[in-house]
């Protein structure tokens, strides 16, 4: 980018700075620390030069917006022509609780649903199972059968919205769930839009929902990606999180680098199916975390985008442009939320939110500063989503592309990122790839040792948390927070309703159709049309998931510590 | 009555909580440990004791927890020691093998126990064959030992089993040289876990051409056979050929292999009191800390000193 | 040969959720501050935490729980320490606990609640001081 006369003339005149200027300055002024580090162990330098990115091709590493290798960001316009879309995640109680919040989200001016189910229904059992106790409706909507589904749904119209559901081991059965209700709405299933989180694989060693051993996990999510491919277009069928694994400790760098791995192992065994690259990639979708380091965070987005193209390129050979677009969700990282001072994670999450928007996302939740607490209030939701439209609107932010392309420090530090992911992926490869490297308990290790060090940091004030281990109030600190609380009551409705479901479905048909379905799997078929089947004769979830633990095994995990 | 005796009481009852009492005793070395052992050793030799050995990611807890539930199924009552190690840096333990076992805690004739090394070498912790003890004189029919699975050096637990197990499963690359380098002569029967991988077979071979080299003269051929934790398959042979190998020492070696147990049992109980009370006189004269410093300052190495000082200390002795 | 104590330290996760970085910070922290530390996983009934609380006879348990079912689970694992006969365990709980809850599982005999953002160090502090009598 550079002339090389130019760059040496650089060089110089920063060694006499460094001789002259600097060693002056600091004489009087000490830096406040010896060495400047990211989360990801990047050291940080003093200042950056065109000396960091002499070896830049504008064409080739960043090239135009809506073009290879995309790192400018997916869109010839972005946000100049459409805003990001702002899908907070909700949902809590009863099919009706739920149903009750979207329609009001949606006239706040929200512009899609985005699902969140309870641990039962997370974990593939109903309502009424023991293990269901004390968590029926608690940190997200209970949905046992189609029943509650008809409910969560009525009065939406789903040919207008488009939902994402945050479900991965059940993915099939509460998908099948949502094309039963469009089927009955009269929506023709080419129009239904939305995702489904369907990331199987990042359960192993992240989010850790995981009920059937790693092989299965994958066949299961591979379904759903090859169903979605034949039958559903507008449906994205997988959202290949990074966020999980950012919340369970990991750096920047490995949630870039392992989320990536995912991806290479979904497609790879898309592939298998018989399906061509261009069939199916333009769908697939990724979710990341956005944490405090504001520039490490954009240089990881900047840098996942490129190095996602590339990949679909020069690996899988695609030949559709969309097939290496990397469309992606962000959300503003939870395990930064602190229950002291809870008022700063406002600003936490604009920080954060900001530098998700820098670096070119789809689409954006914020969390609420109340969630070190509790579920979040309508008010702090409220507050949240507001952060996200002052963005938009009033910060001047979104009114040119890509705005911090060619800051030395951010191109610097977005090549550092996409070489170091790189490496990791290499590794990954060496290892036998995804399935290898959780049987190994490599990316458990890997998280587990970031996590620790994180916490280290902030116990040994290395890493200022304001509030927590810095700038901390004396004494007990009130704030009067409205708590969120569930009924307990939801519990006893919600399997009064799955037990009346139960009484008047035909059960004749129901043990038909799970018998059904154990064949397709032993079979080794793709179980989505079975499924299909099964939620329409009203089998509930906790049925058709037993079916598939009886066949599949269920998981034990693999502890790293 | 006494608290020891109390808790003699209830281990000789099955009761849980005294077992478990019993046992944190023995680990802690508390002066009632040996009075407790004393009074229960009258009730042991009844349990068949099954010693698990071999490398890390074999599969070791997952074939565990399915060999209890085999065992229960038979109405067998269960006894289980699974041996982590202890850091020898900060003196803690992670203990987090009884996670696979986890659904059988609550099984009234299973009992768990996890384990740290406490820096005792060879794959178990110094109390573990006191406890396997405490355990047998509860009534359990079968204790079954998880040593630390480090590799080669765990021939500890032929000093505290009946049959040893060692396990090895395909792709752990290198770890069948370990096997080849230790775990070989201890084994009873060999498994080989994950057997629905590649390269099952091949694992087989490797340790059939092994054998062919090792064992020509045994009346115990050690069988190999294959697994799936993950499922149970293979489990049930598993089962069969401990059984038919319990028999094999009743009958054949039983009073042999018993009298070496209890040979090696007495010198290993010999050995820990003559060094006890050479440590303790040292201490005492303060010689161990003069060493000690000396060692520290890399003046000498450990074991030069320790040949020293038992040459000029107890030459009279 | 002398008599040598180790604190064992149990650390368990209640509930569905699966939230266990704080869960496993809080064991390595212990584990490195020369405990033996034990961990059972996600997903443990109040019956398997109690039972192995019993069999492994440690002298803590640790509670973690950011599923919100706290006031479901917690009630019935102090009610089964009491029936046990447990009454030389020590038992915190750490997680998402709204305030106005810790007065009612302080009553119940939970010694202490800790939230998001709790040094390790405070913790070992806590474990240590709070470790419960034993003959």
């Amino acid at each position: 980018m550079f002339d090389k006369e130019r760059i040496k003339e650089i060089e110089k005149q920063r060694e006499r700075w460094e001789n002259t200027t600097l060693p002056k300055w600091i004489s009087h002024h000490p830096e406040r620390r010896k060495e400047f580090r990211n989360h990801s162990g990047m050291q940080i330098k003093r200042v950056y030069t065109p000396e960091d990115i002499q070896e830049m091709d504008y064409m080739r590493d960043l090239g135009f917006p809506g073009e290879y290798p995309f790192t400018r960001g997916l869109h010839a316009t972005m946000y100049r022509g459409r805003i990001w879309t702002m899908r907070m995640f909700a949902g809590y109680g009863t099919a009706e609780d739920t149903n009750k919040r979207f329609k009001y989200l949606l006239s706040e001016g929200e512009t899609g649903l985005s699902t969140a189910f309870d641990y039962p229904t997370i974990m593939g059992y109903d309502s009424d199972h023991p293990m269901a106790r004390g968590e029926v409706g608690v940190c997200g909507v209970a949905v046992s059968s189609l029943k509650d589904m008809e409910i969560l749904f009525d009065g939406i119209p789903l040919d207008k919205v488009t939902t994402s559901m945050t479900i991965n081991g059940p993915a099939s059965t509460l998908l099948a769930m949502y094309v039963a209700v469009g089927d009955k709405q009269g929506v023709p299933r080419e129009k239904l839009g939305g995702t489904t989180q369907n990331d199987n694989l990042k359960e192993f060693f992240a989010q850790k929902l995981c009920i059937f051993p790693p092989k299965p996990s994958l066949k299961l999510s591979t379904d759903v990606i090859e169903y979605c491919a034949r039958h559903l277009p507008k449906w994205n069928p997988i959202s290949i999180s990074g966020y999980h694994i950012r919340e369970a400790g990991a750096t920047a760098l490995q949630e870039l680098a392992f989320t990536l791995y995912d991806g290479i192992a979904y497609v790879e065994s898309t592939l298998e199916r018989g399906l061509k690259v261009d069939d199916f990639a333009p769908r697939l979708s990724f979710f990341f975390a956005s944490h405090n380091d504001f520039f490490e965070e954009i240089a990881k987005f900047r840098a996942a985008r490129r190095l996602w193209a590339k990949i679909m390129k020069e690996r899988f050979h695609a030949k559709n442009p969309r097939s290496m677009w990397m469309r992606m969700h962000v959300q503003t990282s939870g395990c930064t939320l602190t229950a002291q001072q809870p008022l700063n994670n406002i600003v936490r999450t604009t920080i954060q939110a900001l530098a998700a928007v820098l670096g070119g996302t789809q689409s954006l939740h914020t969390n609420s500063f109340d969630e070190a607490l509790c579920l979040p209030t309508e008010e702090a939701v409220r507050v949240a989503l507001r952060t996200q439209q002052i963005i938009a609107y009033e910060s001047g932010v979104a009114d040119t592309v890509d705005p911090l392309a060619g800051s030395y420090y951010i191109e610097a530090l977005t090549n550092e990122m996409e070489e170091k992911a790189m490496e990791y992926i290499q590794k990954i490869d060496d290892m036998g790839g995804a399935i290898a490297a959780i049987e190994k308990g490599f990316f458990q290790k890997e998280i587990a040792n970031s996590a620790y060090r994180y916490q280290r940091e902030i116990d040994e004030k290395k890493r200022i948390i304001v509030g927590v281990n810095e700038y901390t109030i004396k004494g007990e600190e009130e704030y009067p927070l409205k708590i969120l609380r569930v009924d307990p009551k939801v519990e006893e409705e919600q399997i009064a309703r799955l037990q009346k479901v139960k009484r008047e479905r035909d059960n004749r048909k129901v043990k038909e159709v799970l018998e059904k379905l154990h064949y397709a799997a032993e079979k080794d078929e793709n179980l989505m049309p079975t499924i299909i089947e099964a939620v329409k004769a009203y089998a509930t979830l906790g049925e058709i998931t037993e079916v598939l633990r009886k066949v599949y095994g269920e998981y034990k995990e693999l502890i790293v510590i | 009555m006494s608290k020891t005796e109390e808790i003699v009481k209830g281990v000789l009852a099955g009761n849980k909580r005294s077992i478990a009492k019993a046992i944190t005793l023995i680990e802690n070395n508390d002066p009632e440990a040996k009075k407790l052992l004393a009074h229960v050793y009258s009730h042991t030799g009844k349990a068949h004791i099954i010693g698990i050995t071999g490398p890390g990611g074999s599969g070791k807890s997952t074939l565990i927890e399915k060999i209890v539930r085999e065992y229960r199924r038979n109405g067998k009552k269960v006894g289980v020691i699974a041996v982590d190690p202890t850091s020898p840096f900060t003196g803690g333990a992670f203990l987090g093998d009884r996670i696979r076992m986890q659904e059988l805690s609550t099984d009234e004739d299973v009992f768990i126990r996890s384990m740290a090394t406490r820096n005792y070498l060879g794959g178990i912790a110094r109390a573990t064959k006191d406890a396997v003890k405490v355990l047998d004189a509860s009534g359990k029919d079968v204790i079954i030992v998880e040593t630390v699975g480090a590799g080669q050096s765990e021939v500890e637990i032929i000093k505290i089993a009946d049959s040893v197990v060692v396990i090895h499963a395909p792709g752990l690359g290198d770890e069948i040289q370990a096997i080849k380098a230790g775990l070989m002569e201890i084994a009873d029967i060999f498994v080989v876990n994950k057997a629905d991988r590649e390269n099952a077979d091949k694992a087989v071979i490797d340790i059939q051409s092994m054998l062919q080299l090792n064992n020509k003269e045994k009346a115990w051929k050690p069988p190999i056979i294959k697994t799936v934790a993950l499922t149970g398959e293979g489990v049930t042979e598993l089962i069969e050929k401990l059984e038919e190998h319990r028999k094999f020492l009743e009958k054949e070696k039983a009073r042999k292999k018993s009298l070496s147990k209890a040979e090696a049992e007495l010198v290993e109980a010999i050995k820990e009191q003559t060094a006890n009370s050479i440590i303790e006189k040292l201490r005492k004269e303060g010689t161990l800390e003069e060493v000690l410093q000396k060692i520290v300052k890399k003046e000498i190495d450990p074991v030069s000193a320790a040949e020293k000082l038992l040459k000029e200390k107890f030459k009279k002795e | 040969m002398q008599s040598t104590r180790k604190i064992r330290v149990l650390i368990a996760k209640p509930g569905l959720d699966s939230h266990d970085r704080g869960a496993k910070v809080v064991a390595r922290a212990l584990r490195d501050a020369g405990m033996e530390v034990i961990y059972t996983g996600l997903r443990q009934t109040p019956e398997q935490i109690v039972e192995t609380a019993l069999q492994e006879d440690v002298d803590v348990i640790g509670l973690s729980i950011l599923s919100g079912a706290h006031k479901a689970l917690f009630p019935r694992i102090m009610e089964l320490i009491k029936e046990k006969g447990l009454t030389d365990v020590m038992v915190f709980a750490g997680g998402i606990i709204p305030e106005e809850d810790i007065p009612e599982l302080k009553k119940i005999g939970i010694k202490e609640v800790f939230g998001p953002g709790t040094p390790t160090d405070k913790i070992i502090k806590f474990v240590l001081e709070n470790l419960p009598k034993r003959t």
